[in-house]
């Protein structure tokens, strides 16, 4: 493992650089495009504009979560049980629930200036606030002490889990909602007409927050790559030191 | 029958950044009574929850009753019976109560039971008392005999004479005689040096996570 | 020697956790007052007959998640105490058979409660119950029950030994059970015709309820065993 780790002072490699060079190169244009070139709405006027960090972070959001339960799945089905995949996992969880927190806030933002409401009662909405919490007690378990192996398996289990919850919390708000009001409160985007230039800029978004993810995903999970190879020196230099400890006794 | 019981190769046990045992070369055979000598802290407890299959093997190579511990630890643990600090009782139950719990677990009957409390002197008069009310002494006895009950093929004893007095240490060295003379295998750690020296078959020294013959 | 199994596990450690409530009355003598008090303490809060009334079902199931709570963090405290489920795992004793059987035990318990807090609700928010309501209600407790014994013995089981449990078994069951909590909420609503709800509307839910005790009877009993795992 520590030959992986050649260069210790930096978590970066060519390809990272190339990535968020992407990224950056990407995200000027959302920007600029977001926020200067595009029209406004004729119904929504200048809030329209927070379309383009909402629905790219929702997909972003929406993504890390399957990427952490395909890694958990990989790391438990795997025979070599390699934490390469408990470490994505986890990576992937933290950046995601960093993205769903900003897929929250700028939701509500969004719904005070269409609805007038922060908050609405829609399955949407209700089943990601859930999987927020869910991610945050996945990140919990993580937490927990133990070894690596133990860490690794618990929170894939959870992981797992999570997706079968997801849909239970999803489908009963949906049945929930659907018996007490007529309709669901449409997403705000549905009523926006995107012209080609808008569409454009959302696409862009999309493009530029998923290497936005990548690039942080793939950092974070070399800090913890890091971490373990700084704990198995440390046990390295442990064993050394308590043999050497028992040898004179 | 396995006649290599155990057998660990240069075995590193560890939790997280502690490696309790550091090194541990040493293989017991079938029938044997070993006794685990070593000052407290020196890494006795950690080998025989390894031994159970309960932590995992962080180097090395380590096999109980034949089986790989890197690989496969749930095996292992249904032929081991281990005793460690914690007597693993329910304290709102009475004796016998604790001991049919395992025996239903296992499939005994009630027989065995008898067997066990009579084997362990637990008398009649305390079957029905509960554990919370029972002294450490008695506590320990009764855990020995959750432990005959299940008929475990290697009994993994960490410092099992603590806090019996004297008859009962006397009925647990036999305990553990006859047990072998059954074909168990018994590795334990005490204190007890004088007893624990008689009652042992062969010594193994443990000094700061290091293991070597005696 | 005898291998152990699954329908022997699951009966000893059933029969087990029930004996040790009966000998220690914790469910008994502390957390049925507490629930009680729970719904004493909703009527002085909401201050209404009527609204009382309407929101009485969703109350009864408030009581409960929360009551559950204790009673999961109490079955998992016994086997902590002198890490006597330590020693089933030790044993290689089935951990498949220790789920159901834990977990059939809590949903008893919880049973016992729901039956208390229903009989509060009737008398103390005065609720009205048919006969076709009646059996609607009994089944909507038995789905309820059931799914949180699955999902509560195995949230219990992974945050039996750990640091800050307290708080972490909240996090990790309640986003869980909000299902349960809106389906039971809506079929005991609609078994008490609250708002003039219809017997007929709580059937679906019920059917929701089983689903998720299905789900997480299943999940629970794969994944258990390697969750209390060191």
């Amino acid at each position: 493992m520590s030959q992986l780790v050649t260069s210790t002072s930096a978590t970066g490699t060519r390809a990272t650089r190339v990535l968020g060079l992407l990224a950056i190169l990407v995200m000027l244009w959302v920007v600029i495009g977001g926020l200067v070139f595009t029209p406004q709405d004729v119904v929504q006027g200048e809030s329209v504009r927070i379309m383009y960090v909402h629905v790219p972070s929702a997909w972003i959001a929406y993504l890390a979560f399957i990427l952490t339960a395909v890694a958990s799945a990989s790391w438990l089905i795997g025979k070599k049980h390699s934490m390469g995949f408990d470490r994505f996992a986890g990576a992937s969880a933290e950046v995601g629930v960093m993205f769903m927190a900003i897929t929250l806030v700028t939701g509500s933002l969004w719904g005070r200036l269409t609805w007038g409401e922060f908050w609405q009662w829609d399955p949407r909405l209700t089943t990601t606030a859930f999987l927020f919490v869910t991610y945050l007690g996945y990140l919990a378990v993580r937490r927990l002490e133990g070894s690596a192996e133990q860490r690794a398996r618990r929170s894939a289990i959870i992981a797992l889990l999570a997706v079968l919850e997801i849909p239970l919390v999803h489908f009963s708000v949906v049945i929930w909602r659907s018996l007490h009001q007529g309709a669901t409160v449409l997403n705000p985007s549905g009523d926006v007409k995107l012209d080609d230039l808008m569409l454009f800029t959302l696409f862009s978004g999309v493009v530029g927050f998923t290497l936005v993810f990548f690039w942080l995903v793939l950092h974070r999970q070399r800090t913890m790559l890091l971490l373990d190879v700084v704990n198995r020196r440390g046990l390295d230099t442990a064993i050394a030191n308590r043999r050497a400890e028992g040898s004179t006794n | 029958m396995v006649s290599e019981v155990i057998s660990f190769v240069d075995a590193v046990i560890a939790y997280d950044n502690f490696p309790a045992v550091a090194g541990a070369t040493f293989s017991v055979d079938s029938g044997e009574i070993i006794l685990l000598q070593g000052p407290n802290g020196a890494g006795k407890t950690t080998l025989l929850r390894a031994c159970a299959g309960l932590l995992p093997i962080a180097r090395g190579n380590a096999t109980v009753l034949g089986v790989d511990l890197k690989s496969d630890r749930a095996t292992v643990r249904s032929q081991v019976g281990l005793l460690g600090h914690s007597n693993g009782l329910y304290q709102d139950l009475t004796v016998a109560e604790n001991i049919g719990f395992w025996s239903r677990l296992v499939g005994a009957g009630n027989e065995d039971i008898a067997q066990a409390m009579r084997l362990m002197g637990l008398s009649e008069r305390l079957s029905a008392v509960k554990i919370s009310n029972l002294s450490a002494g008695q506590r320990r006895r009764c855990a020995l005999a959750t432990l005959i009950v299940r008929r475990a093929r290697l009994w993994l004893l960490d410092e099992p004479h603590a806090g019996l007095d004297a008859q009962g240490r006397d009925e647990l060295d036999k305990t553990l005689r006859s047990a072998r003379d059954a074909g168990a295998t018994v590795v334990f750690a005490s204190h007890e040096i004088d007893r624990a020296q008689a009652l042992a078959t062969r010594r193994l020294k443990v000094t700061s996570g290091v293991v070597s013959e005696a | 020697m005898s291998r152990p199994n699954n329908g022997r596990v699951f009966s000893a450690v059933l029969i087990k956790d029930l004996r040790i409530e009966f000998r220690s009355r914790v469910l008994m003598n502390q957390v049925l007052p507490f629930a009680g008090l729970v719904m004493i303490m909703f009527a002085f809060a909401l201050d209404n007959d009527d609204v009382l009334q309407r929101v009485a079902g969703g109350l009864v199931w408030l009581a409960t998640l929360f009551s559950s709570l204790i009673i999961i963090q109490r079955s998992f405290a016994v086997e902590a105490a002198d890490q006597a489920l330590d020693s089933l795992r030790v044993a290689g004793i089935d951990l498949a058979g220790v789920y159901f059987g834990k977990a059939i035990a809590l949903t008893i318990k919880l049973i016992v409660l729901d039956f208390v807090l229903l009989v509060t609700a009737m008398l103390l928010y005065r609720v009205d119950l048919t006969g076709s309501g009646l059996v609607l209600l009994v089944t909507c407790v038995l789905g309820s029950t059931t799914g949180l014994g699955f999902v509560g013995t195995l949230y219990g089981g992974l945050t039996a030994g750990a640091k800050g449990r307290e708080t972490l078994l909240p996090l990790l069951l309640l986003p869980v059970v909000a299902p349960v909590l809106i389906a039971a909420t809506r079929a005991t609503e609609a078994a008490f015709a609250s708002g003039g709800a219809q017997t007929s509307e709580g059937w679906a839910w019920v059917g929701l309820l089983a689903v998720f005790a299905a789900v997480f009877g299943v999940g629970g009993s794969l994944a258990f065993g390697p969750l209390i795992d060191e």
